[in-house]
């Protein structure tokens, strides 16, 4: 049986307009991508692979074409219907800026369930539990200026997860980091798939983009190929 | 996100950059502090002269010689065409209670081996009324001891203290002082006074030697119809002193409410006219506070997005930097106001006037750097709160 459909690109665009200037940044993306996937959208800087992960994330919204979320039609939302999309569907992690600054581990990861009325027994609770998936619950009280590389990242990914969001959306998430520590967190998001998470990585690194078990790649503006992707060290 | 948590929240914000939270809120404190300060000053120096003013009688109208109101020269002191004849007249008036002529002078009072310089007054028995004079012990004297010229004395609280020492209200009646080598009865003692009171027919023949009157204190039936009453004792007496020209009177007439009345309005007017220069301070606190608030906005642009990213909508961003410039306000506000309620109560300790704090201004201070708080912290709140998030994300 075939997993239920999440993600649904039909001939999305997005153009640009600043003053004077158009720049159609997709020109027609069309995909689909199920429950439980891990993708990675690859592409060299400028190909749309940005912009693609800002709309599948609800920061952006296309110009033209139809983007389903989970069966909704969420092309034309407004910027708060987005918000709660965001907080709901989404669990980002990004390349930079993950943590809010001077404030601890636990606060971080409490964030997202303080915009959707969780309630605040159950915050703790849930956020230890996501602590415990990416192994830092020893961390909880720590600010975050006092991590590590990774260790932010990791936060970020327990973050991501504390509102159990259909997807994870990381951004890069190796960008500013060693291959070692890069693969480590690569291995956790692994991880959290094979426990059912749908996660799409946008990168522009091979090694990383390996990791992922189905390859989009963008350039142009179009998608350039999607095909499985030839697994690495038998993850 | 409920009140407590983003209260929560514009704490730690604030407690990131304490040095820039204290200047920020400098102009809020100083501004209210002043305001508090002015009003509470300017209160109790109206108290103060009201309370002096009322003292004479709130009721009453005083006749005392010299020129009109109308600028100075004629003291009353070189007019003495003031005479008991004149009290007489004004007694038979209708609207009039109780008249009592008015003499006194500076002397001093002299007791066992301790003297007092203070103010004589000579009047007549009704005084006690038309003042509402309060009694600690004994009482007045009678019409009769102002017929025989009586040596007697009613002495105020202080000067009975000054003389025999404290405590001494109590056994004093019946002892007596001297003024000027004259022995007299003490009869009365009142409370909150500094003067020595005795009939005004012994002032005027072994204290003062003169025959005619310093003032004319008027207790009037109607105070609605004070103006009324004043009209009529101008003529009569303008009648008795054969003047022709009614702005040539030899006497001036005052009314101790409308005194009440003006200097309550010039202290008020002044009040609120300081109050307004300080509360000019607060406006430019607020720019300050608005001016800080968009250097955060910028700041934590990317925080801003982050934020976003993980579902803050606008009215998420907008009151939590909201409520974050009214909290800034808020503390600068309880800051000020007890800085200002310190200066006004030392500064009415050193000039000796009441010390009043009224709950208004209290209100006044918390509601107005409240709405300061708003005002201002809405702007920068609300363009942090339109940030598109893709463009607050990418913010370098």
């Amino acid at each position: 049986m075939k997993k239920s459909l999440l993600i649904y690109f039909k001939n999305i665009t997005k153009t640009y307009i600043t003053g004077p200037v158009k720049y159609q940044a997709l020109k027609g993306i069309d995909f689909k991508i199920r429950q439980g996937e891990f993708v990675s959208i690859m592409g060299p800087s400028g190909s749309g692979k940005s912009t693609i992960m800002n709309i599948i994330g609800a920061l952006d919204t296309p110009t033209t074409g139809l983007y389903k979320l989970k069966g909704k039609d969420i092309s034309h939302y407004m910027q708060d219907e987005l918000a709660e999309i965001r907080n709901k569907e989404i669990g980002f992690v990004f390349q930079s800026f993950n943590l809010l600054p001077r404030t601890t581990v636990m606060k971080n990861v409490i964030r997202p369930m303080m915009y959707s009325g969780v309630k605040k027994k159950e915050r703790y609770k849930r956020a230890m539990d996501k602590l415990g998936l990416v192994g830092l619950t020893d961390k909880a009280n720590n600010l975050s200026n006092h991590l590590s590389g990774g260790q932010i990242q990791r936060v970020a990914i327990a973050r991501a997860l504390v509102m159990n969001p259909s997807i994870v959306l990381a951004d890069e998430p190796t960008g500013n980091l060693d291959t070692k520590t890069a693969e480590e967190i690569m291995e956790t998001l692994a991880k959290l798939n094979k426990q059912g998470t749908t996660v799409i990585v946008i990168t522009h690194e091979e090694n990383i983009a390996e990791f992922a078990k189905r390859t989009i790649r963008v350039k142009d503006g179009l998608v350039e190929v999607d095909r499985k992707t030839r697994r690495k060290n038998g993850i | 996100m409920e009140f407590d948590e983003l209260f929560l929240l514009a704490i730690e914000a604030l407690k990131r950059n304490v040095g820039r939270t204290l200047l920020t809120m400098l102009g809020i404190i100083i501004g209210i502090a002043s305001v508090i300060a002015i009003m509470s000053l300017g209160k109790g120096s109206t108290q103060s002269i009201v309370d002096s003013i009322s003292a004479f009688g709130a009721n009453v109208l005083t006749v005392s010689p010299g020129k009109s109101k109308r600028g100075p020269g004629g003291s009353s002191s070189t007019v003495t065409t003031l005479v008991s004849g004149d009290a007489e007249e004004i007694k038979r008036l209708s609207n009039v209670r109780a008249v009592s002529r008015v003499v006194s002078k500076s002397k001093t009072i002299v007791a066992n081996s301790e003297s007092v310089n203070t103010q004589i007054k000579g009047v007549d028995a009704s005084y006690t009324e038309i003042q509402s004079l309060e009694f600690l012990s004994g009482g007045f004297f009678s019409d009769g001891d102002v017929l025989s010229a009586a040596k007697d004395v009613v002495l105020g609280d202080e000067i009975v203290e000054d003389l025999f020492g404290e405590g001494a209200v109590d056994f004093v009646i019946g002892e007596t002082v001297r003024i000027d080598s004259r022995v007299f009865q003490i009869v009365g003692v009142i409370r909150d006074s500094g003067e020595a009171i005795v009939p005004v027919t012994t002032a005027q023949t072994f204290l003062f030697g003169q025959d005619h009157l310093d003032s004319i204190s008027v207790d009037m039936v109607d105070t609605d119809l004070s103006s009324v009453l004043e009209v009529e004792i101008e003529s009569l007496l303008l009648d008795q002193h054969d003047i022709d020209d009614p702005e040539a009177t030899d006497f001036n007439i005052r009314n101790s409410q409308s005194m009440v009345d003006t200097i309550s309005s010039v202290t008020g007017t002044l009040t609120s006219l300081l109050s307004g220069i300080a509360a000019i301070s607060l406006i430019v606190g607020g720019i300050g506070i608005m001016n800080i608030m968009l250097v955060t906005v910028t700041e934590r642009t990317k925080e801003i997005g982050l934020l976003k990213a993980l579902g803050a909508k606008h009215k998420d961003i907008l009151s939590q930097f909201l409520i974050e410039s009214v909290v800034l306000t808020i503390t600068g506000g309880m800051i000020g106001m007890m800085l200002g309620i310190g200066i006004s109560f030392m500064a009415a300790r050193s000039m000796n006037i009441p010390f009043v704090v009224t709950l208004a201004s209290i209100m006044l201070s918390v509601g107005v750097s409240a709405g300061v708080g708003v005002l201002f912290g809405w702007y920068p709140a609300q363009k942090a709160a339109k940030l598109h998030p893709i463009d607050a994300l990418r913010y370098e």
